[in-house]
């Protein structure tokens, strides 16, 4: 259980987080998006005691992270893959790792499997490729067993056979009972792994909730008409409940489907040259909540 | 939770026990090792300047081997009693390169994890920073101590065997090499931990390597002997202690002479402190 209450992370006079909170629940894959320039990697470098809060807590299982005297056990982490150093072997980094928590050499072998290292253990880190990075990353952050995982970008470089491990990792783990938080900047990387949103812009909270209420919120269907009337039937649609924008010449209406809108023009006897309902795919969506955000911090958009 | 099916079994069941041993500072000391072993460079650089400072000596020694036809028997007998082949087994040209390079060797391991982001690794790995330092500064200290008794051994036994040619070579039991062998080899741990210390407060590898020079190298060069105040300065200095603890029986003392355990106390001092900041200057920063 990961919570982060009321965090705000200032560097001089840079607000990258600005009165943060939410919790990320065991037993779901979390998704934590965000522009870039969102505030997703400082909260995590906050929540794992790298950098100090200006103002609020963030806690691992109730306790500041940065106070345990060793880390592994109590969460396992990918940050950044380019955090190693490059002239040591995959096998000596994470055997020094293993060794500063007291984890059995066996476990790096476990994990170099898993990772599909196994052959370039022996290799010297600054060889790899950014995919191969992303994987040892993720080996380190399995060493500890622990129960809640935090991983940034962690899809970063990988190939798609790599894609499809991680996401199947990221579903067992939870499936385990653990708390996995994965941040991103795509909304497609996210559709299909998580349970649970996320969603920050310009060091604010957008959305706090499932993939469900997120899908059913932010991708509400609308309904494009092309109208000589378009004034008229622009007031009867409003008139009916509808919220109505025109866009290059378009009527866009959202709130009403598209049978609703034909029959209301239909008994006002207005011609119609175009009826089209679309919906917006859920990257279209949390593109949209983000630009928001960016531009209206507080309002209510469009 | 209940476990999904297509679960392997590893993941499901971690090896590794869930209940938290106790934390050990030597497992900390063990996983430092590991790191600084397992670079090849700390293997060539520790190589390059040791090969450098006994190749000082040796060379010294040599020459004295090879023009010692041209002493006059006074100048010959002159040369033993200052206690001059003693010097030859750890020269001040070999102790000038030890302090700058022990320096930035003792920096290393500390500048390697500022530079590539590798220390943002080990503290999410392990959250309790000073102990963490705490575990570099031991091993910084003890692989520079055994380089230093390497060096200061070979170099001992290789320019004492070029002069025992001329018949003027001592013994491991002479007078004095107790504490010329002790000062030259404790010479390296103390620069290498001020280094480390350096690294800590500076974090920039160029900076750290301009501060190095200038404390270990400089500072003994604008500071002389002949003025109380610089003096003073100066006996607070490593290399003027190494001076002080080498210095042949022989030689005139300087205006303001100071105490051996003066100079050990210096070894000390620098030692101490650079732990001290190293421990502090990581201890609370955002990394």
């Amino acid at each position: 259980m990961i919570e982060v209450a009321n965090l705000t992370k200032r560097y001089g006079g840079v607000t990258a987080v600005k009165d943060l909170t939410f919790t990320v629940r065991p037993g779901r894959v979390t998704g934590f998006l965000g522009p870039n320039g969102a505030g997703k990697s400082t909260t995590l470098r906050v929540l794992l005691g790298l950098h100090r809060p200006s103002a609020g807590t963030a806690t691992v299982d109730g306790r500041p992270f940065g106070g345990r005297p060793r880390g592994l056990r109590q969460v396992g982490a990918l940050l950044d893959a380019q955090d190693v150093h490059g002239g040591r072997t995959a096998r000596a980094h994470l055997t020094a790792l293993a060794r500063s928590n007291r984890i059995p050499p066996t476990r790096v072998e476990e994990v170099l499997e898993d990772a599909g290292l196994t052959g370039a253990a022996r290799r010297r880190i600054a060889g790899f490729s950014l995919g191969m990075k992303q994987r040892l990353g993720i080996a380190a952050a399995l060493l500890g067993g622990a129960p809640v995982l935090v991983f940034d970008e962690p899809l970063n470089g990988l190939d798609p056979e790599g894609v499809r491990w991680v996401r199947g990792l990221f579903r067992r783990l939870a499936a385990e009972g653990r708390t996995v938080l994965v941040s991103s900047h795509l909304m497609s990387e996210m559709e299909h792994t998580a349970d649970d949103l996320v969603v920050v812009g310009r060091g604010e909270l957008i959305a706090a909730e499932s993939l469900a209420e997120f899908t059913a919120r932010g991708c509400r269907q609308r309904v494009t008409v092309a109208t000589p009337a378009a004034d008229a039937l622009l007031s009867l649609l409003t008139a009916e409940g509808a919220s109505v924008r025109t866009e290059g010449g378009l009527l866009v209406a959202t709130g009403m489907d598209a049978g609703r809108v034909g029959a209301i023009a239909q008994r006002h006897g207005i011609p119609l040259s175009r009826l089209q309902e679309e919906r917006p795919s859920l990257e279209e969506a949390f593109m949209r909540l983000t630009a928001d955000a960016v531009q209206y911090p507080t309002g209510d958009a469009r | 939770m209940t476990t999904a099916p297509h679960a392997s079994p590893r993941t499901a069941q971690p090896a590794v026990p869930q209940e938290e041993p106790r934390p050990r500072f030597a497992d900390l000391v063990a996983a430092e090792w590991i790191k600084l072993r397992s670079l090849r460079s700390t293997w060539i650089a520790h190589g390059a300047a040791a090969l450098a400072v006994t190749g000082l000596n040796a060379g010294t020694a040599y020459d004295t081997y090879a023009h010692w036809e041209e002493r006059t028997p006074a100048d010959r007998a002159a040369f033993v009693r200052a206690g001059l082949p003693l010097q030859e087994a750890f020269t001040v040209n070999a102790a000038v390169v030890t302090t700058v390079a022990l320096c930035v060797l003792g920096a290393l391991p500390l500048l390697g994890e500022f530079a590539t982001g590798a220390l943002r690794t080990t503290f999410t790995a392990v959250p309790a920073r000073s102990a963490v330092t705490g575990a570099k500064a031991v091993v910084v200290a003890g692989f520079a101590t055994a380089w230093g008794a390497l060096v200061t051994v070979v170099s001992f036994l290789l320019t004492q065997a070029i002069l025992d040619g001329r018949g003027v070579g001592i013994a491991l039991d002479g007078p004095g090499v107790p504490r010329v062998l002790l000062a030259s080899t404790l010479l390296a741990p103390v620069c290498a931990l001020t280094g480390l210390a350096l690294a800590a407060a500076l974090r920039r590898t160029a900076a750290t390597v301009l501060a190095s020079v200038t404390a270990v190298m400089v500072l003994p060069l604008l500071l002389g002997e002949d003025r109380y105040w610089t003096a003073l300065a100066r006996h607070a200095l490593l290399l003027a202690a190494w001076l002080r603890l080498t210095a042949p029986g022989g030689s005139a003392p300087p205006p303001y002479p100071w105490t051996e355990a003066g100079a050990w106390t210096v070894y000390a001092v620098w030692a101490t402190a650079a732990v001290s900041v190293t421990v502090l200057a990581v201890r609370r920063r955002d990394v």
